[in-house]
């Protein structure tokens, strides 16, 4: 059975991974590649690295940290932070990422998610949607959150998929830092009427948020960072408490003999 | 032992140089038949789209060379497709070495098929030390019927082939090079296969 994934995010400025908190004050918590190995080896069934960064600059580091990250990791990793064009997307891919996450330049120019669905196919496609809830409407901020857009989020969730967009990555501004729980409506709505699957993302605070964020938001997936980075969930344990409550997961393999 | 890498334009070619290179081996990549033919082991990766990729196959005289390689042969997700007789996919002859031919999922749920799934039925020496069930990570859109050659199954919307064998060919459709210790032990099994 196809189950449900628990995605830790790394937020990477400057080589070293900090979280976000509201999209600002950053704090280290580590570095890039070890956490993620040790992710991986923890359980996470998928990772999403932000270059939050993403400046001309900090462009080449990234695509070789990239390659480290690909060298070290067995389990696939999604790469996001600045791109903007079919050129960045197939350096980051031929650095080993697996997909990558488009944002504000795909708001900008639409057209990009169908180049890069048929250029690469739509697999490797990821669009975030940064969405935050005004007067009962949801709409799309570009810019790590600084502006809005005159784009409501599930009219956008659709014109995405139909351009080519393998995968949602949903995260709702109002309920991302607070660890009060995920966007269990948008989340939802969006999972319902798109045919491809959606990564809920903001809020995560305790194992009920990932339990409800299934069950209530008909999440594919769930990601998070803080809960994650400071041990406050540790992976192995959100599993075994979601399979309990019949959410398919996967667990631990037997060690292979 | 040398272990090749079919190189054409497809993706995931480096994830599959990696996942090797954690193994201890470091493959040689080539879109030389010669060079190619030379290996001991010979692993046809792919993401992308079908017929572009049969085509560059054909063009480079890689279809010949898959043909008549005689030793193991590892064909993963786009790779396996391909080495089926058609794909849907654009209306795609394949190379033939499985007579089965490639669907695409009945929309009945999301498509792709993304994530981590289980693989049952599982037979012969690709699989050995794989416990049921495991789970291994897919990405696709189109899948193998099941038939006489299938090693590996996995349901999602319906039961597919999840790997495939005849002879020296053997295909699977996840990914084996991104499914954690399952899939090294997968990679390693092919490498340790007898020739």
């Amino acid at each position: 059975m196809l189950t449900r994934r628990i995605i830790p995010c790394l937020d990477v400025h400057n080589g070293q991974t900090v979280k976000g908190v509201n999209f600002v004050n950053l704090k280290e918590v580590g570095d890039p590649v070890a956490l993620g190995a040790a992710y991986a080896r923890a359980g996470a069934d998928e990772l999403v690295y932000l270059d939050i960064s993403a400046t001309v600059e900090a462009r080449k580091t990234w695509l070789e940290l990239v390659r480290r990250i690909a060298e070290t990791l067995n389990i696939p990793f999604t790469v996001g932070g600045g791109i903007s064009s079919v050129q960045d997307v197939e350096q980051l891919l031929k650095a080993g990422a697996d997909k990558i996450s488009v944002n504000s330049a795909v708001v900008k120019n639409p057209a990009l998610v169908d180049q890069l669905a048929r250029e690469f196919g739509s697999q490797c496609v990821v669009v975030a949607i940064d969405t935050r809830q005004e007067k009962g409407d949801w709409w799309v901020y570009i810019h790590g959150g600084r502006t809005r857009t005159e784009r409501r989020a599930l009219e956008w969730a659709k014109e995405v998929v139909d351009r080519g967009a393998g995968e949602i990555l949903l995260t709702s501004m109002n309920h991302d830092g607070t660890q009060q729980g995920f966007a269990l409506d948008i989340t939802r709505a969006v999972s319902e009427q798109v045919l491809v699957p959606v990564i809920a993302s903001g809020g995560a605070g305790s194992m009920e948020h990932f339990l409800e964020v299934f069950r209530e938001g008909k999440a594919d997936a769930a990601l998070a960072a803080s809960v994650f980075h400071y041990g406050t969930i540790p992976i192995a344990e959100l599993k075994a408490f979601l399979a309990q409550r019949g959410i398919p997961v996967r667990l631990e393999n037997p060690e292979p003999v | 032992m040398t272990v090749g890498i079919i190189e054409y334009n497809a993706g995931n070619i480096q994830s599959v140089q990696f996942a090797l290179q954690r193994l201890g081996v470091t493959p040689v990549f080539s879109r030389n038949p010669e060079v190619l033919a030379k290996t001991d082991r010979l692993i046809f990766p792919g993401v992308g789209e079908a017929s572009s990729a049969m085509q560059f196959l054909r063009q480079a005289g890689l279809d010949t060379l898959i043909a008549s390689y005689r030793r193991p042969f590892l064909g993963i997700c786009l790779g396996l497709q391909l080495m089926c007789e058609y794909s849907e996919e654009n209306d795609t002859p394949g190379l033939g070495i499985f007579p089965v031919t490639v669907r695409r999922f009945p929309p009945r749920d999301k498509v792709p098929h993304i994530g981590w799934n289980t693989i049952g039925s599982l037979l012969g020496p690709l699989f050995r030390g794989v416990v049921e069930p495991s789970y291994v990570y897919f990405v696709h859109s189109y899948y193998a019927a099941l038939s006489e050659f299938t090693v590996a199954t996995t349901e999602y919307i319906l039961p597919f082939s999840a790997a495939l064998h005849r002879d020296n060919y053997w295909a699977v459709q996840f990914h084996p090079e991104k499914s954690g210790t399952v899939g090294e032990r997968i990679l390693r099994n092919f490498l340790e296969l007898n020739s």
